[in-house]
Parts: C-alpha cells; sequence; structure tokens
C-alpha cells in the first residue's frame, strides 16, 4: 500500500470540514531495524487543521505548495543528484587521497538519503535520471579538482536551502518534517566542510559566492536582514553587522528556483 | 578590549516599578511571607490575586532563579531563546580566555563567528518573544556557571563548543514537528542549518581533513538505511542533558512544553 496516496487521498475538501487540532492523530512511531515498507509506518492518516502562518494567509490563491509526495519526489532528485556526483567523483580519481574519506562519507550519506526517499515513495519512487555534470558549461569537474568543489559546494548550499523551502509543505506530516529536518542539517554540515575546504567560510555572507556568475541563483536571497518581520540590519554593529547577521540565517529556495538550478545539471 | 556583553538596542527594560511598589506594601503591612510556601510558579494568566501571592515567584523569575517556559510555541521560542543564551554566554566567555586570545586567525574568526551569530540568535528571539508575549511570559536574563570550564585550554574550548553545537541542532531538529505556527517552523529551520555548519566547523577544527565533521558518533540511522541524519530529541531530553552540564544555574520548568 502506498501511504503517501493514502495520505493524498485523505485531503479531500470534504474532509478538511471537520477541523482536527493538528497533534492529534498524528503521533508517528519509531519504526526500528531494517523493515522499510511504508504499511507498517503510521503515517499521518488524517489531515490536520490548516497551519497558522501570517504569511500564507497573505498568499495569492496561485502559490503553489506542493504535496508530501510532490516534496519527497524533489528530494529524491537531488539526492541522485548529489550521490552520483559524489560517486562519479570517487570513480574517477580528481579528489586527492587526503580528501577521499570526506567524499566517500558524504557520498554515502546522500546514498542513504536517496535510499530513504525512495522506501517513502514506494510506488511513486523512479530510478536516478542521468546527469550532465559539465553543467551545459563546459565544466570537467571530473578532471579539475577546483571545479568539483565548487559544484559540491554548490549543490550543498543548494540542497539545505532547497530541504528549508519545503519544510512548510510537510508542516502537517510529523514524521516526514522530522526525517526532512534531520537530512537538511547534515547537509548543512556537508556544505559548511566543503566551504572551508574551499578557503571559505563555512557560513554564508550576504550573497556572496566564489562559485563564478552563473551560479547566483544558489545564493540569491542570502542577503535577507528581516526575520519574522523584524529587521535585524543596524541593530548589531558590535556583533559583525550586517554581514553575521546574514551569516546567521540559512534561507529558503522555492522549488522553482531549485529546479532551474538542477535542471543545469539534467541530461 | 572588552567585548560588550549587551546590545544597547536589547537592553533590559529593567524591573517592573509597579511590582515593586507592591513588595514593598506587602513588607511594610507584614503580609510578604518569605519562604517557599506560597510561591506559585503558574504557567496561565495570573489573576491580580495571584500576582500578589506570588510577588516572589515573579522576583525570582525576573532575577534568573527560575523561569516557566509556558506552553505550545511560546514553550519552543522560550526554550530555543535559552539555548541560544547560553551558547551566547559560553563564546562570550571563550573570546575573553587566553587560548581565544593566542589562536590562529581561522580559529579567532571561526569562535568570534561564533558568538557574533548566537548574540544575534538570542537577541531575535527575545524581540519575536516579547512582540507575542507579556515580559513574565519571556525568558529573563539567566544566570550560568561556566567555572567548569578551563578557557586556557583549546582541547576544552573546542570539546565544549562542539557539545553545545550538536545540541543545538537536535534541539531544534526535536523542536521542528512540536511548532503550530509555520513562520516559526520556517525561522527554526533558517537557524538550525547555521547552527549545522557551527558544528561541522568546529568539529573539523579538532580533527582537520577527516570525518569528524559528520561523524557516525553524531548521527543516527532512519529506517536502517545508515547513519546519515542528525538527531532530533525532544526538548525535555535536551534540558535534561543541558542541566547536567552543570553550565546553567536558572531552573527551567517545562512541564508544558509539547511533546511528540
Amino acid at each position: 500500500m502506498n501511504i503517501i496516496k493514502f495520505l493524498d487521498s485523505l485531503s479531500a475538501p470534504e474532509l478538511l470540514k471537520t477541523p482536527v487540532s493538528r497533534r492529534t492523530g498524528l503521533k508517528s512511531l519509531r519504526q526500528k531495524g531494517k523493515e522499510l515498507a511504508l504499511v507498517s509506518i503510521p503515517f499521518a492518516l488524517a489531515a490536520t487543521s490548516k497551519k497558522t502562518s501570517a504569511a500564507t494567509m497573505a498568499m495569492p490563491a496561485a502559490m503553489f505548495q506542493a504535496s508530501p509526495t510532490d516534496v519527497l519526489k524533489f528530494a529524491l532528485t537531488l539526492e541522485y543528484l548529489e550521490r552520483d556526483f559524489y560517486q562519479m567523483g570517487l570513480d574517477s580519481g580528481v579528489i586527492p587521497v587526503t580528501d577521499r574519506d570526506v567524499f566517500g562519507l558524504i557520498r554515502d550519506h546522500e546514498s542513504s538519503h536517496v535510499n530513504l526517499l525512495v522506501a517513502a515513495l514506494a510506488d511513486d519512487a523512479f530510478e536516478a535520471p542521468e546527469f550532465d555534470f559539465s553543467g551545459g558549461l563546459g565544466l570537467t569537474p571530473f578532471t579539475n579538482y577546483a571545479q568539483f568543489l565548487a559544484l559540491a559546494q554548490g549543490f550543498e548550499d543548494t540542497g539545505v536551502r532547497a530541504y528549508k523551502g519545503q519544510a512548510g509543505a510537510l508542516a502537517n506530516n510529523d514524521t516526514l518534517l522530522e526525517y526532512a529536518l534531520q537530512i537538511h542539517s547534515v547537509e548543512a554540515r556537508h556544505a559548511s566542510q566543503v566551504r572551508r575546504m574551499r578557503g571559505e567560510k563555512g557560513w554564508i555572507t550576504k550573497n556572496n559566492h566564489t562559485l563564478g556568475g552563473t551560479f547566483d541563483a544558489v545564493y540569491a536571497g542570502e542577503e535577507n536582514t528581516v526575520q519574522l518581520g523584524v529587521e535585524l540590519a543596524g541593530r548589531f554593529p558590535n556583533f559583525g553587522g550586517v554581514d553575521a547577521v546574514t551569516e546567521a540565517f540559512d534561507e529558503p529556495l522555492t522549488m522553482a528556483e531549485v529546479n532551474a538550478i538542477a535542471s543545469l545539471f539534467l541530461a | 578590549m572588552k567585548k560588550p556583553i549587551f546590545n544597547v538596542e536589547f537592553a533590559d527594560q529593567g524591573p517592573d516599578g509597579k511590582l515593586n511598589s507592591r513588595r514593598r506594601f506587602l513588607k511594610n503591612t507584614g503580609l510578604l511571607v518569605a519562604g517557599t510556601g506560597l510561591f506559585m510558579y503558574s504557567c496561565s494568566d495570573e489573576s491580580p490575586e495571584e500576582e500578589l501571592l506570588s510577588a516572589d515567584a515573579a522576583a525570582d523569575r525576573r532575577a534568573g532563579k527560575v523561569f516557566n517556559l509556558g506552553k505550545g510555541d511560546l514553550a519552543i521560542l522560550n526554550y530555543a531563546y535559552v539555548l541560544e543564551q547560553l551558547e551566547a554566554e559560553y563564546y562570550r566567555q571563550v573570546l575573553e580566555g587566553s587560548y581565544w586570545a593566542n589562536a590562529s586567525a581561522e580559529e579567532k574568526q571561526i569562535l568570534q563567528d561564533l558568538y557574533y551569530h548566537e548574540v544575534i540568535h538570542r537577541d531575535f528571539l527575545k524581540v519575536a518573544i516579547s512582540s507575542v508575549a507579556s515580559p513574565g511570559k519571556v525568558a529573563p536574563d539567566l544566570i550560568f556557571d561556566f567555572s567548569s570550564v578551563d578557557f586556557s585550554d583549546r582541547s576544552t574550548v573546542l570539546t565544549v563548543a562542539q557539545i553545545l553545537e550538536d545540541t543545538g541542532v537536535s534541539a531544534y531538529n526535536g523542536a521542528g514537528n512540536l511548532l503550530e505556527n509555520t513562520d516559526y517552523l520556517l525561522v527554526a529551520g533558517k537557524i538550525v542549518s547555521v547552527e549545522a555548519r557551527h558544528a561541522a566547523a568546529i568539529r573539523d577544527l579538532i580533527a582537520p581533513g577527516t570525518t569528524n565533521f559528520a561523524s557516525d558518533d553524531v548521527l543516527v540511522d532512519i529506517l536502517g538505511t545508515g547513519k546519515a541524519y542528525d538527531k532530533a530529541t525532544d526538548p525535555r531530553d535536551v534540558l535534561a542533558a543541558v542541566a547536567a552540564t552543570g553550565f546553567l544555574e536558572t531552573k527551567i520548568i517545562a512541564n508544558n512544553v509539547p511533546t511528540n
């Protein structure tokens, strides 16, 4: 049984007429052991009441929020991209021996993430697409290590922003949301490490980057200084100023923005 | 140069003058009873009578001796604010210590950035919580005790930093699905990835160029796919771990904090 399809079918409008408080019936149980079949994981079975959000109230009707299935598929494509990129990098010999442990670990993590998402999607899972890591830009990351590192940074920083952008879409599924957060912070660890291997800070300052103009989109919006309606710029002159304010918060990307970046690398 | 502790923009407003005069009144009329008998650390809205009886409770709260996190999203935000206060104060002391003073340029920059970020997180959370909660429901300035930490020792400083950052990641991850308001969920998401960047950097300083930045010792498995995930820890478990460090003197009451 495909739990996600079942879940989506229960989001039918007639079921939303009886509001249910967000947390009732949503308790997730941890599945121990190697059992990956979704049927034994009691994901949320009923649509929950609408989450409160001034932002979503103000959203135009045309604003799209993905279903949990859409989010998982979106995430799976990105994890395939990363997994295959790192695997090809390791296979190619472009990575110096001193850095192989780091990229081996990152590859292992992305592979695990792929497997989790495939299991969660069940019948909606798909095979890895074909990737072209030249990006259609003549890049040669598997012979040019500097390019490999640059793309790695781009993929990791994009991945962090991609998951962050979908947290809201998973908000009504306690289990999936938690899994997504647990993946998201690991991608941030990856990003920090790769950035510092390139001589950058582990965190993002404004929308600055050294990946070349094509990749401005990876950092667009990171210069934001307003959080929950509070303008933080100018409030911390003795604590790193605007640079630190932008470093202290990572910003989301929408699904469309992420797909625009990822599509450069789809064959 | 001594690092400033408070940013002037966010300086405390000071104790509630009204309550002080009530307390003087109680003393003068002999109604003030010392001791714990009449203290009420209530998390519900106080009636005037309750306010009168809990005059000392409120004073203890304002003095940072005790704080009840509250319930719902407010409790989660206060919880995050507590953790950010802890981190900010820790790094403030790191920057006053001799290890930092003599550290490499890279390590000085990293630890200074961590300090700045945690101060920003802390002060932002205070503003955010204060905009939706009355002053008595906002965590006070907490009391810390880092006397057990040798700030002259690099290994100690980095190890404690690692613990704080890893704990912060697991705390935010564990709080995500406890929040009702998706605006709060998003801002928690914006902070947690930065804490994870911090954690990775500190871990790499400890064991440079290795897998330590995201090693098996800090990650957990999900459904047998392998240790590729950060922990998501329940607030009460995080608070128990914090209490066990001895770094936080303030008694935190979490009886109404949301849980799974």
